[in-house]
């Protein structure tokens, strides 16, 4: 049920009801807001409780985690520089924004280029070219995985992360196809009238274009941040072999195996991966959401 | 006179059209065209790294259809998977989104919070449920208990493991939530009130108005959902290690996956364990050809709900 819809039918039983209907519709309009709220609420509270459950556990001593009392009775916060002695986080957190960053940086340099002239060139081909992208977007990477790992075996890079961050200097498909749908929403005037002044393609992109696509490429850098930050199947397949490579995704899985009943202090790893992606999203979440609808269809 | 500027013109665009597309046209063959036709290639050899590839004809075939082991259990279990896990998170996210709609108050805050759990890493995230589900002293069936009910032991046991990762990705709902949310903010006002006077109530209007309004982003994300679950890898193997209390990274991951008894084990995990931990890599060929073959149904659907923007403007 809409807003317009529910108060156009009180208007219509105003209108035609006596008081005392109205009366009876007004409570039960209360019972259903009542109604409303406490599901609302409790879904909340469902949606934040495992976040919450997570972060006072990292803050438990080892023996309170293991038992079903879930406040902490002491405090600490030393459980956070406990992982860091434990286990090389700091390593693994250095690798992860290197992957992170590095891939993103890539995915930017090769993908806007291919994004504009997909977005705002006209050219024989352009459809199939779109169609190719969506497909390499769409397709599991499990289907192309096993010619490319024994290439990069050739190259002697498994055991790094760079087969992972090497490729997006050749595009990535889902950043092609986010950036093109944003740069679409962008009117041919402001091109055209860089031509007429002269501008070549490469400069319309990059002073006329891309100053009013900043909200675009944000949106799309942290999609590839966050994508690249999560990672495990991919570093998994590349870089298990080397833990001097591993990223926060594998680290954090080698933690809980290496100490089985710190359940604290595999709360406090979990705490140290998560924070930074709520971080960002905090600062950019419009944009982001912003990302996820021109992603799909239009309703 | 005139003909020559023009065709130098053309072929100008042309070359900036080749230049700005080049980074692509090089990822297309080398990381998608390449790699496509040598899986068929190597479907047709046993290849293990070490020695040279050797001719073997269909026999990767027939293991995929008659010896493999827990091939099927596999298939099984991604397509328990495409049939509870897509279809819920579906109708969650839209639960939760009319919720959204109808509360007027506050309901900033309620979607941040309702988004809050997609942003968590996957890894991360699983975790988190593994701790929460924990059979012993773990939140739910601490929970469960108070209303007088024996918690089932979750990803320790092969019958609960499965909707344990169903109950994860609920948790998790929130892209679909927000696609589906906008799309429901973009049904026309009029229609409603068109229909209201047509006296029809709420129900109806909902099945008469909201729904073949918003079936497209329905169907996207059904689709979408799909795809994604074809290559549900990282919370069952996750999930798998954590509740073992075993979790390594290295060569022994494979033996793990699927655990307890194979009930999480799906097929692009399997793909994985016989590609890259027995290095099967002409038999891995064919299991990634399954798999082709099954997401291309799904892309192609896709791209029929995608022709209009393709065509552009």
């Amino acid at each position: 049920m809409t807003t317009s819809t529910s108060l156009l039918q009180s208007d219509r039983a105003a209108r035609t009801g006596s008081p005392r209907p109205d009366r009876a519709l007004r409570r039960r309009r209360f019972l259903l807001w009542i109604a409303e709220y406490s599901i609302a609420i409790a879904l909340a509270v469902m949606f934040v409780a495992p976040i919450l459950v997570m972060v006072l556990t990292s803050f438990m001593t080892g023996q309170q985690a293991l038992t079903s009392d879930y406040w902490p009775r002491s405090w600490h916060p030393e459980n956070f520089v406990e992982v860091f002695q434990r286990v090389p986080m700091l390593r693994y957190m250095l690798n992860s924004v290197l992957y992170a960053g590095l891939a993103t940086g890539f995915m930017l340099l090769s993908s806007i280029p291919v994004a504009y002239a997909l977005a705002r060139l006209r050219w024989r081909g352009q459809s199939i070219a779109l169609v190719l992208v969506i497909m390499m977007m769409m397709l599991p990477p499990q289907v192309t995985v096993v010619p490319l790992y024994i290439m990069w075996a050739r190259f002697d890079l498994t055991g790094s992360l760079w087969p992972l961050i090497l490729p997006n200097l050749l595009g990535d498909a889902f950043s092609i196809f986010l950036l093109r749908q944003f740069l679409l929403t962008i009117p041919e005037e402001y091109s055209d009238a860089a031509r007429v002044d002269g501008c070549n393609e490469l400069q319309v992109l990059l002073r006329v274009i891309l100053p009013m696509a900043k909200p675009a490429v944000a949106a799309t850098a942290m999609f590839m941040f966050f994508y690249t930050w999560n990672d495990y199947y991919g570093p998994l397949l590349y870089a298990s072999e080397n833990p001097d490579a591993w990223p926060i995704s594998l680290g954090l899985v080698a933690f809980r195996g290496a100490h089985e009943v710190s359940w604290n202090l595999t709360m406090a790893a979990t705490v140290i991966a998560t924070v930074p992606i709520f971080v960002i999203f905090a600062f950019a979440q419009k944009a982001f959401v912003e990302g996820i609808n021109l992603t799909g269809v239009k309703g | 006179m005139g003909a020559a500027p023009r065709s130098r013109l053309t072929w100008r665009r042309r070359l900036t059209v080749l230049a700005f597309m080049s980074p692509a046209i090089l990822g297309f063959s080398l990381f998608f065209a390449y790699p496509l036709v040598a899986t068929v290639y190597f479907s047709f050899q046993r290849y293990d790294l070490l020695s040279p590839p050797e001719y073997v004809g269909w026999s990767n075939y027939s293991y995929f259809l008659h010896d493999d082991p827990r091939v099927w259990q596999s298939i099984r279990n991604t397509m328990w998977l495409v049939v509870v896990l897509v279809p819920a998170r579906i109708l969650f996210a839209l639960v939760i989104s009319q919720l959204l709609l109808t509360v007027k108050r506050g309901s900033g805050i309620l979607r941040a919070l309702y988004y809050l759990p997609a942003l968590a890493p996957p890894v991360a995230a699983t975790l988190m449920f593994v701790f929460l589900f924990n059979p012993a002293t773990g939140p739910v069936n601490q929970g469960l208990s108070l209303l007088g009910i024996d918690g089932p032991l979750w990803f320790n046991d092969p019958r609960w493991a499965k909707p344990g990762l169903t109950l994860l990705g609920l948790w998790g709902v929130g892209e679909v939530m927000i696609i589906i949310l906008a799309a429901l903010l973009n049904v026309p006002k009029e229609l409603y009130e068109a229909a209201s006077l047509d006296g029809a109530n709420a129900v109806k209007r909902w099945r008469h108005v909201t729904l073949p309004a918003i079936s497209p982003v329905l169907m996207f994300a059904g689709v979408t959902g799909v795809i994604a679950m074809l290559q549900y890898f990282t919370e069952a193997a996750v999930a798998a290690q954590a509740a073992s209390g075993q979790a390594t990274v290295g060569g022994g991951v494979g033996g793990l996956l699927g655990y307890p008894l194979g009930s999480t084990l799906t097929f692009p995990q399997w793909l994985y364990v016989q590609g890259f931990t027995n290095y099967y890599l002409g038999y891995a060929s064919v299991l990634a050809l399954v798999l082709f073959a099954a997401a291309l149904v799904f892309v192609l659907i896709l791209l029929g709900q995608f022709r209009d923007t393709i065509k552009g403007r």
